[in-house]
């Protein structure tokens, strides 16, 4: 089966994983790490750019090698390059900041099963030539470091009362908690998905009603 | 109790640090495949057997590695051997209890890229566990792996009978679900204390 | 266009040739950024574990690893021991004798680890010789509740207990005289007792146990080469290797 190949390179190209098709809100993938590793936004943001990193450089090897994989070892050979990154990832993170490294503990190995990356190999990688799989991974990752963010910034504002690690609320704030123990990851990111549930449904909700009042007018006239 | 004997590591991975609602990992069936109870307790039975297999095949690995003093290859072997865990499981599985291969289906080779998977692997090579202790960590986590997905399982069906605003269906009720179920687990946190 | 994909099935000897090619190009890149880091690596733990121990002992600028095994002490070679890392090795006591400038023993540093509330609570626990007293704490890893079980690095009442937490031998130096304990708050009576932080009661404890189980481990046996670590020259058995890196100053 000849696989058809668009070259054309879109602003949604880019775009497309930063907001249509997120891959934490919209796709619900790499859920583990989105979950883990929120509890503070510099966490997030150190797994986000890893995660990113190891997306963009196995995403681009192998749409260089898109051609020469034989289909019946595709997957063997994505998950090989893609631990190949993570490993690299791991050292280096242990080289700048062994901080860090103890903050995020196994969950930078983890991103070898982020069922994201592996998507995105069998999904794209392998359809598109380099330059535009490039630009939509890097799309995808920052759109997942977004995700992260949002979690990270809610749960350590109100678990912890600071951002960055810098206290917002004062010292009268009594800090919530529970948001940065496991049960807050559950409930921060089913609430963002309640918001952007919303936020859809009243889009269409607005759409639907327009088209009525216009259908309507028209019956009139 | 001990910190490291087995019953407690046992414990520990079973209930106190729970895979999936204390420490995020393998929420992927535990989100997607937690519809129905009879596909729950299969998945969980699959992915409990996996985890016995690659966990042991891990600790021997590992003691591999660590005598040729080749750890940095440790993440890129235990996918390897996590991967080829499956396809022996689905092989075997095949082979010995076909209905039982018919009923997992499509659930089998997922099991690769759960990271409650890879996860067991690292934290028990991270603690220094001996073969006993791998062999307790392991049964635990699967059996804790179990007990979450099924719970899961059981509330969802109950919530189809309820009558949730459309706003709130799918992903977003099922992870206050599971917010309010790591409550519940937060509980027996300091029961090795 | 189409002869640019492989065929439709694959011959093995083409997968095999892929996935040899894969793996050992992987292998080059991995062992490659191993070897770069390496040294930074290190170099990081060691800066880890100097600050902490200069933290429980600040009276100290310099430090020597050695380890008591085999009822004998050697110092510790952490390049040479590296392969045996991830071994078990329970016969073996490691610990740190910090010094100060002039070479004058001003504490012993070493790990201890108990089960906390969510996990292991690893720290590490200076010990002055002279008072036979525990003198401080520092936590090398804990997932404790952030807001509750943190606390116990900053809340001043808790650390306190640690001005001089007794830790004196019996009279046959086979073990510590009086447990150390974790008590509740507000009830702490004796020297060897810590006051509980309320409402991280069970991270409390676990830094008790950790420092108890420890001291109770590792004093007997050290209490026969205390004056042998007396000070740094008349150490029998002094590490030659990376003198250099270890002499730090601690103003920084």
């Amino acid at each position: 089966m000849p696989i058809k190949e668009d070259n054309k390179i879109t602003a949604d190209t880019f775009l497309d994983g930063i907001w249509k098709e997120n891959p934490v809100f919209v796709m619900l993938l790499g859920m583990c790490p989105v979950l883990a590793v929120t509890n503070s936004v510099s966490n997030a943001l150190a797994m986000g750019l890893a995660t990113t990193f190891v997306l963009l450089c196995s995403s681009s090897l192998i749409s260089l090698l898109r051609h020469l994989i034989p289909k019946e070892v595709r997957i063997a050979t994505y998950i090989v390059i893609i631990a190949t990154f993570v490993t690299i990832t791991d050292y280096v993170i242990q080289a700048v900041s062994l901080e860090l490294y103890n903050a995020l503990g196994a969950f930078i190995q983890l991103i070898v099963v982020n069922c994201m990356i592996l998507g995105r190999a069998e999904a794209y990688a392998c359809k598109h030539h380099l330059l535009k799989t490039i630009v939509n991974s890097l799309g995808m990752g920052l759109g997942f470091t977004f995700a992260l963010l949002c979690l990270g910034s809610v749960r350590e504002l109100l678990g912890n009362g600071s951002l960055l690690g810098y206290a917002i609320f004062g010292d009268s704030f009594q800090p919530w908690v529970v948001m940065v123990l496991p049960p807050g990851g559950f409930i921060v990111l089913g609430t963002w998905l309640l918001l952007f549930n919303w936020l859809k449904e009243r889009k269409i909700n607005n759409e639907k009603n327009s088209s009525n009042t216009f259908a309507n007018d028209k019956g009139v006239a | 109790m001990p910190v490291d004997s087995v019953s407690f590591i046992f414990l520990n991975a079973f209930l106190i640090n729970n895979f999936v609602l204390a420490m995020f990992l393998g929420l992927c069936p535990f989100l997607g495949v937690s519809g129905k109870l009879n596909t729950a307790w299969s998945m969980g039975l699959a992915t409990s057997l996996v985890m016995l297999i690659s966990s042991l095949s891990a600790y021997f690995i590992n003691e591999l590695l660590v005598y040729f003093q080749i750890e940095f290859l440790r993440l890129i072997c235990y996918i390897a051997v996590i991967a080829s865990a499956v396809q022996l499981v689905e092989m075997s599985m095949k082979k010995f209890s076909p209905s039982l291969f018919k009923a997992l289906g499509i659930f089998l080779p997922l099991i690769t890229t759960n990271c409650a998977i890879l996860g067991l692997a690292l934290f028990q090579t991270n603690k220094n566990y001996d073969l006993a202790q791998s062999l307790a960590y392991s049964t635990g986590a699967g059996a804790g792996f179990i007990l979450a997905i099924m719970l899961m399982a059981g509330l969802r069906e109950k919530l189809e009978l309820a009558n949730v605003p459309n706003t709130s269906q799918g992903a977003a009720i099922s992870l206050m679900l599971a917010g309010i179920l790591s409550l519940i687990f937060m509980g027996f946190a300091g029961l090795g204390g | 266009m189409s002869q640019d994909h492989s065929p439709q099935r694959a011959s093995s000897l083409s997968m095999i040739i892929t996935l040899g090619v894969v793996a050992m190009l992987s292998g080059l890149l991995v062992v490659l950024t191993w070897q770069l880091t390496l040294a930074p690596i290190q170099e990081n733990q060691r800066i880890m574990i100097e600050k902490a121990i200069f933290q429980v002992i600040p009276e100290a600028t310099q430090r020597r690893t050695y380890q008591i095994k085999n009822n004998s002490l050697t110092p510790y070679d952490s390049h040479k021991s590296n392969a045996g890392k991830n071994r078990k090795n329970n016969s073996a006591l490691l610990f740190y004798a910090a010094y100060d400038d002039r070479g004058q023993l001003k504490g012993i540093a070493a790990e201890a680890a108990a089960q906390g509330y969510a996990d292991m609570v690893r720290l590490l626990y200076g010990y002055d010789p002279q008072c036979q007293c525990i003198r401080g704490f520092s936590v090398i890893k804990m997932t404790e509740t952030p807001g509750l079980g943190d606390k116990i690095l900053t809340d001043q009442a808790f650390l306190a207990n640690f001005s001089a937490l007794d830790a004196r031998l019996d009279k046959a130096h086979n073990t510590l005289a009086h447990r150390i304990v974790t008590v509740k708050h507000g009830s702490k009576k004796q020297a060897w007792e810590i006051d509980a932080i309320s409402g991280a009661t069970i991270t409390s404890k676990a830094v008790g146990k950790a420092i108890n189980q420890g001291a109770e481990q590792l004093l007997p046996r050290l209490y026969p080469y205390l004056s042998q670590l007396q000070t740094l020259n008349a150490s029998a058995t002094k590490p030659s290797h990376n003198k250099k890196g270890t002499v730090i100053n601690h103003a920084d």
